[in-house]
């Protein structure tokens, strides 16, 4: 029995098991590409026990080119960087900085104090304190003795 | 898409053989090169860092820019989600003899380094006229 399925090639075909792996690794990589920073700017969230913090790294951009917007537990940052202005006779030898705009939206664990939240910009580095919506800050209960 | 996000990302410097005693990763930051008339600029994404946290060198034909960087996780929070890493930059470049090394600029703004490099006097473009024989 074992033999017959050892001889038995017609529905073997290495080429087609080779092309699945191959298949089956592309989907796995760009899996891997989309979830690390799929979107700009990449951002990091903090949170303690009534505060979200965001960062996020534009630099070059003054603090009146961002734009921040809440909804919900949707929080949007917009943006947009100039390219450097070249005059007439200038040329690029390298050209490796972004340009454009952005708009980036993400969502934080939990619902906020939407007129609360204070956003900081420093060195290029964007810095956004989320206050965690009263509702739904963890209660401390007291427990009474008798 | 997945090709842009990639070219976005923090690319990390190539080690090099001296090493640090800093336990620090170092990101070698985004460049645009600008040759001009009389300077060539060079500009660098270096978000974090400051006219005190950023050193240029010259050493010999290298020119090294790093960037301190001493961003932490602030106190009492942690952290849930990183798409970035916090680190320290530097990169080198070869400089060739066109030059002016004695007045090279450099400011900070934003997280930008920017430098000037000019052209030493010998190698500005010339217009050399053409005159017609008779």
């Amino acid at each position: 029995m074992l033999w017959r399925r050892f001889g038995d090639y017609s529905d073997f075909d290495p080429w087609k098991e080779i092309e699945r792996i191959h298949e089956r690794m592309n989907r796995l990589l760009s899996a891997f590409t989309w979830d690390i920073g799929g979107e700009y700017p990449p951002v990091n969230v903090y949170v303690n026990s009534d505060h979200a913090l965001v960062t996020t790294e534009v630099p070059g951009l003054e603090a009146g080119d961002i734009e921040i917007s809440i909804s919900g537990k949707n929080l949007t940052i917009r943006g947009s960087r100039k390219a450097d202005e070249l005059k007439e006779g200038e040329s690029y030898h390298r050209q490796e900085r972004w340009s454009g705009r952005f708009s980036r939206t993400i969502e934080l664990p939990f619902n906020v104090e939407a007129d609360k939240v204070e956003a900081k910009f420093s060195k290029g580095i964007l810095s956004i304190t989320l206050p965690r919506a009263e509702a739904e800050r963890p209660k401390k209960i007291e427990i009474k003795t008798e | 898409m997945a090709v842009a996000a990639k070219e976005l990302q923090k690319k990390e410097a190539s080690t090099k053989e001296v090493e640090r005693t800093r336990a620090r990763r170092i990101y070698s930051p985004n460049v645009d090169i600008i040759e001009r008339d009389e300077d060539i600029v060079l500009i660098a994404d270096m978000p974090g860092v400051d006219d005190k946290s950023v050193d240029v060198t010259l050493d010999q034909d290298v020119l090294t820019i790093y960037g301190r960087v001493d961003q932490e996780i602030p106190e009492g929070y942690r952290s849930v989600y990183t798409e970035y890493g916090i680190g320290d930059y530097e990169r080198s470049f070869t400089l060739s003899d066109e030059i002016d090394r004695d007045k090279i600029e450099a400011s900070v703004k934003n997280g930008v380094l920017k430098l000037i490099l000019p052209k030493a006097e010998a190698v500005k473009t010339r217009k050399i006229p053409v005159k017609a024989e008779g």
